[in-house]
């Protein structure tokens, strides 16, 4: 490996973005791809599915015989809600390779009792996300039905362009969230990103059942996610 | 799939030993074959002194990937390694596992 190529792909890293160090073994030449650099070449659907899945591997190809290495950030869940179906979510998610966190104003429900070994952040949203900001790697998942603490997650969610972003709550109440959401500029397309009802319809019907609904439709989200999300409809 | 945020992170590593102006190889799963330890991508930093981070295999075989290293290191040329029960190393340096590994080991330069 180049320095420079060392370098550059430490620097992506660092910045969670997901990186492909593409080597040719023949002629020991390198080159490090970006995700949402433009991909043109045989080898562009190779690089699609190794940014989709996350698989390293060697190829062989009529073009040539090299190696790829994919880079991808670890993915993480943001929980809005320190609720009861949290205190499940951020167990299986753990198990999972989930990077979780529970965030929370409400000092009460976020507690290390209630969450031992769990990050807890019992700041507003929006003051938690200047230090510890939204992106692509990570699911936003809002568990309080409050939109006082629900509301701009979900926004800045959008913004970002998050993986997948989840709300709990009736579709009556998701229909007076989207209306609330789409008066601070959001299109209904945008807002057709947000999972409500939340989960994969598995017939979940206890906290820790609709758990497992959520981190079924987030690992869901995260095998089949388009390459180069955008924040298109966002204001 | 990897996390940058591990304090063992070879990748970081590597690059503080460059800074540090310390000579460094790193090897490579390539391939994998059967029941291995370590997936494809998995990265061991060695610098010339055969410090290492990281790992290839759950510890059978990087011994000898160090070794080769410090030959990398020297030399400057890259080795295509290969470990596994059909090696006629394997006795002493098969993985235990069964499977077959290919390690690419090159100088960072």
């Amino acid at each position: 490996m180049q320095l420079a190529s060392l370098q550059r792909l430490n620097a992506a890293r660092r910045k969670r973005i997901a990186a492909i160090l593409l080597a040719d073994l023949d002629s020991h030449t390198e080159r490090i791809v970006l995700e949402g650099d433009p991909l043109d070449g045989p080898i562009a659907d190779l690089i699609e599915d190794a940014f989709r899945s996350g698989r390293s591997m060697a190829f062989d190809a009529t073009e040539g015989r090299g190696f790829l290495n994919v880079y991808l950030p670890a993915p993480r869940i943001a929980i809005i809600g320190a609720v009861h179906i949290g205190q499940y979510l951020t167990q299986i998610a753990g198990l999972a390779g989930f990077d979780v966190r529970i965030i929370d104003p409400r000092t009460a429900f976020a507690t290390s009792e209630r969450f031992p070994g769990v990050p807890l952040f019992t700041d507003w949203p929006a003051d938690v996300f200047l230090l510890d900001p939204l992106d692509r790697y990570t699911a936003l998942v809002a568990l309080t039905h409050d939109p006082k603490i629900d509301d701009l997650p979900l926004a800045e969610a959008l913004r970002t362009g998050c993986f997948y972003i989840g709300a709990l709550g009736s579709r009556k109440t998701h229909a007076a969230r989207t209306d609330r959401l789409a008066l601070k500029g959001f299109t209904p397309d945008a807002l057709s990103a947000i999972h409500a009802p939340i989960g994969l319809d598995i017939g979940a019907s206890n906290p820790a059942e609709i758990a497992v609904a959520i981190l079924g439709e987030v690992i869901q989200a995260l095998r089949s996610r388009p390459l180069s999300l955008s924040g298109d409809g966002a204001p | 799939m990897t996390t940058v945020s591990h304090p063992n992170d070879p990748l970081l590593t590597a690059e503080t030993w460059i800074d540090e102006s310390r000579a460094v190889a790193i090897a490579t799963v390539i391939e994998t074959w059967g029941s291995a330890p370590r997936p494809v991508g998995s990265h061991l930093v060695v610098d010339a002194d055969g410090n290492f981070e990281g790992s290839v295999s759950g510890g059978c075989v990087e011994g000898a990937v160090v070794t080769a290293a410090l030959d990398v290191i020297a030399g400057g040329t890259a080795q295509m390694l290969e470990f596994g029960v059909t090696d006629e190393t394997a006795w002493r340096l098969g993985l235990s596992c069964g499977g077959r590994i290919r390690v690419y080991v090159e100088r960072l330069d």
